[in-house]
């Protein structure tokens, strides 16, 4: 793989993007950068609109409105266009009944690549061994490989992956961490998707967050990790309630005790004495970065969107 | 283009059902041209001497078997053709395709050539089958199998072509009709029922039979010059015929306005 210098890398960026399939409403009015350098996550939950973004990206898509570049350019208007961007998109692009050198040399040929360039990236990704057999019998994690391989046939400058975690078992996971974050170490620009902000924790330098088509947060992990809550409990807990709202709080119930934001636990507990309602737990915790990005993206648990967290009712307002 | 005709015959070749289509076609063509040769040519005299029997001269035979491989074996480039577009909707290999050349049109363009250039070995390989083993069933039974003959060579060639048009017209059917199934259905049903019933219907007043000679199995019987069904029907039924080069014409054309629509419909749709 050759080196690069930092700095000369291709950007992309995402204008005012909308795609409606029929009725169906899968991104709405998305915009956001991804810079090179760096690995950037591109989180929801399942049916947010990931895949239909970047497939609108990479030309498989027509937007309803918007545009989507890469370097400044769409993707039809690329020259190589596999030298400038690689792409894994889902685990099931194959004809089961090729190989995968095969299935490989196929695209190569059809973008000028050399056969030799094949047989490396088998290498790289750890199908060597299998390159002969056919797609059909591989396992999830061996697809999703494949898929990977066939993204860095270019040796691109981007790299698009759609949940390439998936299917693949631990070691695979650590290997593809480490694989992401030294392809962004030589100045290429990284975009993942994930359903799970856990999977890309420990990789991404930079989050890109959408809920049902919106984007509801874009910046470091660093700064979604934000404040702290009040979690406190009464056997009276309308009272509470009462009492800490009127000393500014917002309070949100939760199964086994309520939820203090816009609070520090002193004021709480002086709320409460002043109140005179008796308290059965006053703790003050640091909010989990999952739970700051359930909230973003608004999963109650009987599974309908919130609508209420500051970033939903933001962007839609 | 170049990359784009590399790749789309990389996927022809690289996948079992290239051969599978091969041998069946060899198959196919092979056991009609030899049942054909055997049957009229033990039976020549015979059938001389009854008057109801179709009437065909030695010298009729020979074109007659070896066109068997559009005649009855057309169907085969046409699936082949069909799968060549239904295949990649159904694995999803439009993605990656898409993403190697993102203009659609030099992908299918691309396709229609690499089709119609299979088209034309699978003509050949009819051809090794039915000149073959039917040509020599025919020298067996005594009758001249004309391979020196300088028209029964340009009956091959003008089989070569046909063969490669109908996989083309393959391309068009697979464009317009993405389902796997469907699409093999809907060809199987328009070749061996709804066409020779048309062809058949057409044949009983002239004014039918001036539209049924535009039929694309009757088009391709017209750019070969002899087919079984021609044949047989002579003297008996008003069939017409169109020019050899008319025939290849609505052939071309046929591909040309089906891969054309299917371009304009499934090709430029969202790939999801
Ligand atoms: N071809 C299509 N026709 C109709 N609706 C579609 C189509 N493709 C996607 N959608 C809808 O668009 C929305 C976004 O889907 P998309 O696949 O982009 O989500 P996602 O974020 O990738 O989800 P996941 O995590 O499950 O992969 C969903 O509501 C989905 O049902
Ligand atoms: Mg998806």
């Amino acid at each position: 793989m050759r080196t690069r210098t930092i700095g000369s890398g291709t950007t992309l960026q995402f204008t005012n993007l909308s795609k409606s399939f029929g009725t169906v409403r899968a991104v709405s009015d998305l915009s956001f950068t991804v810079e090179p350098g760096r690995v950037t996550g591109f989180l929801g939950p399942n049916g947010a609109g990931k895949t239909t973004t970047l497939r609108m990206l990479l030309g498989l898509v027509n937007p309803t409105s918007g545009v989507a570049t890469i370097g400044g350019r769409r993707y039809s208007e690329l020259e190589k266009p596999l030298a400038t961007v690689g792409t894994a998109l889902e685990a099931s692009d194959f004809h089961p009944g090729r190989s995968a050198r095969n299935h490989l040399r196929v695209y190569a040929a059809a973008a000028g690549i050399a056969p030799a360039r094949v047989d490396e990236v088998l290498g790289i990704v750890g199908l060597a061994e299998y390159a002969d057999r056919r797609v059909g019998g591989y396992s999830l994690g061996m697809r999703q490989r494949l898929g990977l391989a066939f993204a860095l046939l270019g040796d691109p400058d981007v790299l698009v992956l759609d949940e390439p975690t998936n299917g693949l078992d631990p070691e695979g996971i650590r290997w593809m961490r480490g694989f992401l974050q030294s392809l962004a170490a030589e100045g290429r620009t990284v975009l993942v998707s994930s359903h799970l902000l856990a999977e890309v924790q420990q990789t991404v330098d930079w989050v890109v967050i959408i809920s049902r088509g919106r984007s509801v947060y874009e910046g470091s992990l660093d700064g979604l990790e934000t404040g702290q809550v009040v979690r406190i409990d009464s056997s009276d807990r309308a009272a509470l309630t009462n009492a800490l709202s009127s000393a500014g709080a917002q309070v949100r119930p939760t199964d086994d005790a309520l939820l203090a934001t816009g609070i520090t636990a002193g004021e709480a507990g002086a709320a409460a004495l002043a109140a005179g309602v008796p308290l059965s737990l006053l703790i003050t915790e640091s909010v989990g970065l999952e739970e700051v990005f359930l909230q973003l993206v608004g999963s109650d648990a009987d599974g309908t969107a919130a609508g209420t967290t500051e970033g939903i009712a933001r962007v839609s307002a | 283009m170049i990359g784009a005709l590399r790749s789309e015959f990389r996927k022809l070749t690289t996948v079992r059902l290239w051969w599978v289509l091969s041998l069946t076609l060899f198959g196919y063509v092979g056991f009609t041209a030899g049942l054909l040769a055997g049957v009229f040519g033990s039976l020549g005299d015979q059938l001389a001497s009854s008057p109801n029997a179709p009437q065909l001269p030695p010298d009729a035979l020979p074109p007659l078997i070896y066109s068997t491989v559009t005649a009855v074996g057309y169907v085969i480039p046409l699936i082949l053709g069909a799968l060549s577009v239904t295949s990649e909707f159904r694995y999803q290999t439009l993605t990656p395709t898409f993403l190697a050349s993102p203009r659609r049109g030099i992908v299918l363009g691309a396709k229609v050539t690499v089709l119609a250039v299979a088209g034309a070995v699978f003509g050949i390989v009819g051809l090794v089958a039915s000149m073959g083993i039917g040509g020599s069933i025919l020298a067996v039974s005594g009758i001249d199998p004309q391979l020196g003959s300088a028209d029964t060579w340009l009956l091959a060639g003008r089989v070569v072509i046909a063969s490669a048009l109908w996989a083309v017209i393959g391309v068009g059917v697979g464009s317009l009709i993405t389902n796997q199934v469907a699409s093999i259905v809907v060809v199987l049903a328009f070749a061996q029922f709804v066409e020779p019933i048309l062809r058949l219907g057409a044949s009983i007043w002239d004014w039918t039979a001036a539209v049924g000679k535009f039929l694309p199995g009757a088009a391709s019987d017209a750019l070969v010059g002899s087919s079984i069904f021609t044949s047989l029907g002579t003297g008996t039924t008003s069939v017409q015929s169109l020019e050899w080069w008319q025939g290849g014409l609505v052939l071309l054309g046929l591909g040309v306005v089906l891969a054309l629509a299917g371009f304009l419909t499934s090709w430029r749709k969202d790939v999801t």
